[in-house]
């Protein structure tokens, strides 16, 4: 019994358009709009379209045994609903089948695992909002950003309550050991690691077309056939891997989609089934605990976080954006919130990378800049502007701690005011109430006796009081804001 | 193997790019080992490193009989040359001009500069060229650039070897796309004439086959490297500033762009007043640049130090924290690399040649000052920027040395020779 998981990426970052330095505290727009609009309708039609509706063939044609994951991030989702809405009608068309799986990630595709909890816990939750509202499921399974897992992050994923965690099969991780089985977390057992089978994605998603690779071509019966030769109780294959390998990096003229249409029918053949991420964390047992005491990730050769933090720029550039985190938590501003949101993908740190061979020719293929100092000085400016904007909400003379004792406060006032107002409000129903009563009354009076109505007046003239008290009080805990 | 190379400047003397380049290659191909290399320049002063290279002043060489004795030719040159090898020249002297201006040794007087009558210069020293060519044994003949491409031609006549020219510069680059016919017919001449064309980068060899119309199979571009510093100029002392502090520094001239430095420097200073710029170096464009800065009331910020010679260069880069070279049109440009040895970051234009061989550098188009002003903005604002060019930029630049360009002439040498 062997089974395969699937689990497609898809990411888009909001590129960032040139920002010049005295653009700082002019202009608070930073994206290049053309940019983004132009290549995820680009990658839209070339892979995300054509493979989603690979996806639901399959689904359709095996009645629901062909199963797999997406994960989408919050930034890709945006664009897709400001771009090319139609995809999102396929990605719910796909939802409705029940077989495919959406995994939990952080928002913005961020690096915020790596240095901030708490803001990594926000995007991960607003995440899970966004795909709850869109497709109608709660993810188990977290996918951090770029596969980003260690030691370090494993209770706190545990805590929020997902079952497990996807990962890159790193060899440095694993030596000697397969990836092809469930493993625990080490600092948190409950936990379940699901690692990617690094031979059998790359197998698709680089060599697929590679005319010099010596098993070129690859079939659908003969990868299934190599699948299936791996050693009897090696039980999960997980093949994770970005959803653009099909018709992007891996051109529809190459077969792809044939290829990855033809997967199922191999796959019966062989006695293979295809499960979701949270199938088998629930239905296969962890072998051992796998410890990972520095975070590893899928990308560039030493599979670390080298592709985002390998540098001085890139660390310096970090290090500045997550000072303002906490003071952005604080802040209420809408628009700054989503640009902090933009501001935290993992991409234009990637862009930033001056290794060079092979790393660095990957690196500079999805760059939209010429050079990393160019990445980084566009980056920066945008950043500062950021952080001007958002010193400009609260005096930055006071310290984070006072202000968010002081919002307390603020808050507190607001609720009291509230509470002061309604009271108020009842008070001037009362009055009113009595007023009326007492209309009521007078006119009886009259009816009886008509010089008692000059009495009325003083009585009017008290009942207005409460209401000027009130509104002095609101006036004082202004003054005390 | 023994090559004559005919050159016009050489260190410590030196006005331009072109010496530095001349010293490294020669000492380059020397380290490579199995090299004789004479070395043939205008008017040396006597305090030139020889160890690596014969050097001949054509100051020194007879074209006119003269009745000497060994002392007064001791007395006279014996400092810059051998004695006997001032009448084994004299054997050699090939054609009667005593209608030329000759001193008292039958010798022409050159400036070693680049003075009005240049192009008179450049004849009498074909002339003296014919003598060395008859006087020594060589198997290549190399002529670094246009001033000495007659020279090349005449001792290429004169004994039938190969002849290979230096193109470190060419007219187009020098004017700006305006050629002077006369330049241009001695530099064209020159190509035709060579067996091979050695440039200083791909941009100068586009134009070599572009506006010459040479043979592209003729044309190899060697990029220029940088002779390692010695200690006293790495220890020069530093002046440290209180503001940031970026530098331009060279000729000022068309060919360097000097205005659009003026007018980045303009943009950063709207921004971010505690910069200051300085523009070292003088040229014909100097006063203009001045009028410049002051209409564009950057004068309190922007400084002219004027001409630096010598370990001042080095003063000048140590107390930089940029460095920019705007060149509209820049052969290769040295300058960059020597600021980068010094560990100061540099912005260069895409349009100068040595941008093809640097990366931890920041390119921008010589136009673009929003461009440029921000990558000056960037360097001084953002530490890690600061750093990161530096520390790589020092690593880069520590493997740009001599012997590989050397390695790479040598090569040429022995393709010429059909060896």
């Amino acid at each position: 019994m062997k089974a395969i998981c699937f689990y497609f990426q898809i990411h888009q970052p909001f590129r960032l358009k040139r920002y010049r330095f005295f653009d700082i505290g002019n202009d608070h727009y930073y994206y290049d709009d053309f940019a983004n609009d132009d290549i995820i309708t680009r990658i839209a039609e070339r892979s995300y379209i054509p493979a989603a509706q690979s996806l639901l063939k399959m689904i359709e044609d095996t009645k629901g045994a062909f199963k797999c994951a997406l994960s989408i991030t919050g930034t890709a989702l945006e664009q897709f609903e400001q771009y090319v809405p139609e995809f999102i009608d396929i990605l719910k068309k796909l939802a409705a089948t029940g077989c495919v799986e959406f995994l939990a990630e952080t928002y913005a595709h961020s690096l915020a695992s790596l240095s901030d909890p708490e803001e990594f816990a926000n995007q991960v939750k607003a995440h899970d909002n966004k795909i709850k509202e869109l497709f109608g499921q709660s993810p188990k399974v977290l996918r951090n950003t770029e596969l980003i897992y260690c030691d370090d992050l494993a209770p706190q994923i545990l805590e929020m309550g997902y079952k497990g965690v996807i990962t890159e099969g790193a060899k440095h991780i694993l030596g000697w050991k397969s990836p092809n089985y469930v493993y625990s977390a080490a600092s948190a057992p409950k936990l379940k690691i699901l690692l990617k089978n690094d031979k059998f994605s790359g197998d698709i998603s680089d060599r697929f077309s590679n005319t010099s690779w010596d098993e070129y071509p690859l079939t659908a019966d003969k990868y299934m056939s190599w699948i299936a030769s791996t050693p009897e109780d090696q039980q999960i294959i997980n093949l994770f891997m970005n959803l653009e390998v099909f018709g992007d990096f891996q051109p529809r003229e190459t077969g792809i989609f044939q290829f990855l249409e033809a997967l199922p029918r191999f796959a019966a053949e062989k006695g293979i089934e295809f499960w979701t991420p949270s199938t088998a964390v629930s239905k296969l047992k962890a072998v051992d605990s796998l410890p990972v005491l520095h975070p590893i990730s899928w990308a560039d050769e030493a599979r670390d976080t080298s592709a985002w933090l390998g540098n001085k720029l890139q660390n310096e550039a970090f290090n500045k954006l997550y000072s303002v985190s906490e003071r952005v938590r604080l802040c209420e501003d809408r628009r700054l919130k989503q640009d902090w949101n933009y501001l935290q993908a993992a991409d234009h740190f990637f862009y930033m990378s001056t290794k060079n061979m092979h790393d660095g020719s990957v690196h500079s293929q999805f760059s939209p800049y010429d050079t990393p100092f160019d990445a980084f000085t566009n980056y920066m400016n945008v950043l500062a502007d950021f952080i001007v904007r958002v010193e400009e909400q609260y005096p930055m003379s006071i310290d984070n701690e006072e202000l968010s004792s002081l919002l307390t406060t603020i808050r507190n006032q607001e609720r009291e005011i509230e509470t002061l107002n309604r009271e108020a409000e009842s008070m001037r129903k009362n009055i009113e109430h009595f007023n009326e009563e007492h209309l009521l009354r007078e006119k009886e009076a009259e009816k009886s006796a008509a010089p008692k109505a000059k009495k009325t007046a003083p009585k009017a003239k008290k009942a207005s009081a409460p209401k000027k008290a009130s509104a002095k009080k609101s006036s004082e805990v202004k003054a005390a804001e | 193997m023994k090559a004559l190379m005919f050159g016009w400047e050489f260190p410590p003397h030196i006005l331009g790019g072109l010496g530095t380049a001349s010293y490294g290659l020669t000492k380059g191909m020397w380290e490579c080992g199995d090299m004789d290399i004479t070395f043939v320049i205008p008017k040396p002063h006597g305090d030139e490193e020889r160890h690596f290279a014969n050097i001949i002043g054509m100051s020194q060489v007879p074209v006119c009989w003269r009745d000497v004795n060994r002392e007064y030719v001791q007395e006279r040159i014996g400092n810059v040359m051998d004695p006997d090898f001032y009448f084994r020249l004299r054997d050699h002297i090939y054609a009667d001009f005593n209608y030329m201006r000759t001193n008292d040794l039958g010798c022409i007087e050159f400036s070693g500069r680049y003075p009005d009558n240049l192009v008179e210069e450049i004849n009498n020293y074909s002339i003296c060229a014919g003598v060395i060519a008859r006087t020594i044994d060589y198997d290549v003949i190399h002529s670094h650039d246009w001033l000495t491409y007659p020279a090349g031609i005449h001792a290429k006549q004169v004994s039938g070897k190969p002849l290979v020219i230096h193109v470190h510069a060419t007219e187009f680059d020098r004017s700006r796309g305006k050629p002077n016919p006369t330049v241009f017919g001695i530099e064209k001449d020159g190509m035709n004439n060579a067996d091979h064309i050695i440039t200083v980068s791909n941009l100068t060899r586009d134009t070599v086959i572009n506006n010459y119309g040479i043979d592209p199979a003729k044309v190899t571009t060697v990029h220029n490297a940088v002779t390692p510093l010695t200690p006293e100029q790495l220890n020069v002392p530093h002046h440290k500033s209180k503001d940031k502090v970026v530098t331009f520094l060279g000729r000022i001239t068309m060919q360097k762009g000097p205005e659009y430095f003026v007018e980045a420097a303009y943009k950063v200073l709207k921004n971010n007043p505690n910069v200051r710029f300085v523009m070292a170096g003088s040229g014909d464009m100097m006063n203009k640049m001045i009028l410049l800065a002051a209409e564009r009331g950057i004068s309190d910020r922007f400084h002219f130090p004027g001409f630096q010679r010598g370990s001042q260069v080095y003063e000048m880069l140590k107390a930089s924290d940029v460095y920019v070279m705007p060149s509209v049109s820049e052969p290769f440009g040295i300058s960059p690399l020597e600021a980068m040895q010094m560990g100061v970051p540099s912005i260069i234009s895409k349009q100068s040649g040595c941008a093809e061989i640097l990366t931890n550098v920041i390119k921008t188009d010589y136009w673009d000052i929003d461009a440029m002003a921000d990558a000056i903005n960037s360097i001084v604002t953002y530490p890690a920027m600061y750093t990161q060019l530096k520390e790589d930029g020092l690593n880069e630049v520590n493997q740009i040395t001599w012997d590989k360009a050397g390695k790479k002439v040598i090569d040429i040498y022995n393709k010429v020779l059909g060896r």
